[in-house]
């Protein structure tokens, strides 16, 4: 076996959700157009509404061009007539809320229990209990989980146990049929049709995603999570998701994902929505690990995404983020804080690796008065890859006594790897206060050796050394993903060392 | 009985540089033995490749650890066979605490060996138990690796992680220095609880005071790459009176 195929070996060792579940699918012909869209809408039993805004987002998107300010090179001219937009796994018409075994077999592969005998019978997974890299023990309490196959959502959890409180949580195809009222009300009123040339298509072909609305006053007694896997070939997800948290309410919303291995590049452009009103609390939090290519920068998934919550008076949203999949990310959550004295976080980890690149970051515009936002950001390099932060702060006329705080630092790993950092602040408010840090350092020689000495490999002394590095964003998140996300950020990196 | 650690004729160097001159020392299981020596007489080069750092050139020589040789090994290979440095100048690890680095560390140690690792209850009650030996605060077992630490913390810790990872040959490198006297005591004192028949432990220094609280069973004297005399704790009390200058080859 030569040196190449043993590294191949190893890096696809590495990536464990690599696997195809093989199951029976219904499948739409391949390319883009309007009959194609309106085969997706009929498939989902759509009014008509939710068509004419698809084909209104289609006609906007035809006019666009992809846009190419990213510091992405290795991202092509996609072929949108090579992509099938519709996958989903064939029901039994007999038994619809039956889950199919094989589907069911590959979530609980990945981690994802789509069924709540666990917790309902009171014993919890084996690794809930760990010790953090804070040095605290931690365990989880239960959550409740949107699982989505390709272009559907296989099963929504817990939905009984919210609905006692009145909160709604299901699939957004779901949302549509039972609730469209909702739907309709918020859909694309953060992120407008033609916002951006991704955005745009998602509009026009979305196919599953989660919905999640939180009554006023209601706090969410469970953690939210969606979980999207891409399975089918030749396919691309379009996810879409809306987050509302009524008047004074709060809730913690998790979202991870996962992809087969393939020499392929796959598409995956997602709109995320978060609406937080009055003195409501959103925390929104993403581990992504999409395939992310071989070792040489063959395969990966192509991650191309919309996300933007607007903040009411008084609201707060914190986004963190764990990005170490996809073999292109391109990615900015951001947050408009309209109402005075509005609060954002953005706290990011991005991993790359091999020949990977990330170009990610923020935007936070500050419109209300007393409005603060904090963005720390850590980017970690290695291999080949190329890692850029981007983000934009606004300081617009009436953000008086507004505050913006920034962090960005960078971690190179290897000489042939790059960080990048592109800021950009626009102020047009004489009161409003905006601070720029930056940093970029290696791990040193001395910290190897010190781990080393302590019996750690050089693999596990820079897993232990990055996670270091990335805590103060790692601390952010609910500890079930916390954990997951450790393990990412070393496994990862495996094959950066020597 | 086969020593320990048995290092014959070995010349050592960095960037093409003698440090270490065709040094002889050999370490029984169960012996402490102190080094002692001026500055630059290469006692930081012997603790560097005893534990395989990096840049350090062995010439010629060889080094034989309970019968392996020893110059083969990798570091953390070292460390799973019981090689422990408590290092002169502890590095900082930023977002790590240090029972994340000691977590790693045992059960890296077990996996070694082919046992199973600790469990988290298992593993917090070893890291109570080593820390009420040494006298360590509660906050220190999340507190970052040496970010933050004075000079006696950062030895505190070392001595902590030493006795968490229970080696057979401990390498205190210029332990004593920095450390006022309650400090040293409680150093002296883990030392000195931790030894046993089985366990051996090489204190480079250049004071007497520690000397004093562990009582070593043998003192070298190193100078300009070479041992120059060996013998018992008179050798100590000379120095301290007399200097380096009154040990002669």
């Amino acid at each position: 076996m030569g040196e190449k195929q043993l590294l191949k070996d190893i890096v696809n060792q590495e990536y464990k959700e690599g696997f195809v579940t093989s199951i029976r699918q219904d499948l739409i012909p391949k390319g883009l157009n309007e009959e194609i869209i309106r085969i997706i809408s009929a498939k989902k039993n759509e009014p008509q509404w939710l068509l004419d805004f698809r084909l209104d987002s289609f006609r906007k998107w035809q006019k666009m061009t992809a846009p190419k300010w990213g510091h992405l090179s290795r991202l092509p001219d996609i072929d949108f007539q090579d992509i099938i937009y519709y996958a989903a796994p064939i029901r039994d018409e007999d038994r619809p809320d039956h889950i199919d075994p094989a589907l069911e077999e590959t979530f609980e592969k990945l981690g994802i229990p789509v069924r709540e005998r666990e917790i309902l019978a009171g014993v919890k997974p084996k690794n809930f209990e760990t010790i953090g890299l804070d040095g605290e023990e931690h365990s989880t309490e239960g959550v409740a989980v949107d699982a989505v196959f390709d272009s559907v959502s296989v099963s929504t959890t817990f939905r009984k146990t919210l609905a006692e409180k009145g909160i709604i949580f299901c699939s957004f195809g779901e949302a549509v049929q039972n609730h469209p009222e909702l739907v309709r009300k918020y859909l694309a009123s953060v992120v407008p049709n033609n916002d951006n040339f991704y955005a745009a298509l998602n509009s026009a072909v979305f196919s599953d995603g989660s919905f999640c609305y939180i009554p006023k006053g209601v706090k969410c007694p469970m953690d939210l999570s969606s979980y999207f896997r891409i399975n089918a070939a030749g396919t691309g997800q379009f996810e879409r998701t809306l987050i509302i948290a009524d008047e004074g309410s709060s809730v913690s919303y998790m979202e991870g994902c996962t992809a087969p291995m393939r020499d392929e590049n796959q598409l995956h452009a997602a709109v995320v929505e978060i609406i937080v009103e009055k003195d409501a609390r959103v925390r929104y939090s993403t581990v992504q690990n999409w395939y992310p290519g071989d070792a040489e920068g063959k395969g990966g998934i192509f991650n191309l995404v919309t996300k933007r919550g607007i903040c009411k008076e008084g609201a707060h949203l914190s986004w963190t983020q764990v990005e170490t999949g996809s073999a292109i990310t391109w990615k900015y959550p951001s947050t408009i804080l309209k109402g005075d004295n509005s609060t954002s976080e953005f706290y990011s980890v991005a991993l790359t690796n091999h020949y990977q690149q990330a170009d990610t970051g923020t935007k936070m515009i500050h419109i209300g008065a007393n409005t603060r936002s904090r963005i720390i950001s850590k980017g970690i390099s290695a291999g080949h890859s190329e890692n850029s932060y981007r983000g934009m702060v606004r300081m617009l006329p009436g953000a008086r006594n507004a505050r913006n705080f920034t962090e960005c630092d960078s971690l190179l790993i290897g000489g042939k790897c790059g960080a990048h950092t592109f800021p950009f602040i626009k102020s047009s408010c004489p009161s409003a206060i905006v601070e720029h840090e930056a940093s970029t350092s290696k791990i040193s020689e001395d910290q190897l050796f010190y781990c080393n000495q302590r019996g750690l490999s050089p693999e596990e002394a820079t897993g232990i050394i990055v996670n270091g590095y990335a805590k103060e964003v790692l601390s952010r998140l609910p500890m079930e993903f916390a954990v997951e996300a450790q393990k990412l950020l070393s496994v990862n990196l495996e094959g950066s060392i020597g | 009985m086969t020593p320990l650690l048995e290092i014959k004729n070995l010349t050592v160097g960095i960037a093409g540089k003698e440090i270490l001159k065709d040094l002889n020392l050999s370490i029984a299981a169960g012996e402490i033995h102190a080094i002692m020596g001026p500055n630059a007489a290469g006692k930081s080069t012997l603790a560097a490749v005893l534990t395989g750092r990096p840049d350090y050139q062995v010439f010629s020589g060889s080094i034989i650890y309970k019968g392996r040789n020893l110059l083969e090994m990798k570091p953390e290979e070292r460390a799973w066979a019981g090689i422990f440095m408590s290092f002169q100048y502890p590095i900082e690890i930023p977002g790590v605490s240090i029972t994340a680095l000691m977590k790693a560390a045992v059960n890296a140690k077990l996996k070694a060996a082919s046992k199973d690792e600790l469990t988290p209850g298992e593993f917090l009650k070893l890291m109570k138990e080593k820390m009420a030996l040494l006298k360590m605060r509660s906050d220190f077992a999340k507190r970052e690796v040496n970010v933050g630490f004075s000079g006696g913390e950062k030895k505190r810790s070392e001595i902590f992680q030493m006795a968490m990872l229970d080696p057979t040959l401990s390498i205190l490198d210029e332990t004593d220095s920095g450390l006022d006297v309650d400090a040293l005591k409680i150093v002296a004192d883990g030392v000195n609880t931790l030894r046993s028949n089985e366990k051996s432990t090489l204190i480079i220094t250049h004071y007497k005071r520690l000397l004093e609280l562990i009582k070593p069973d043998v003192v070298h004297v190193l100078r300009d790459g070479r041992i120059i005399a060996t013998g018992g704790f008179e050798i100590v009390d000379k120095i301290e009176n007399e200097g380096y200058d009154s040990i002669n080859e």
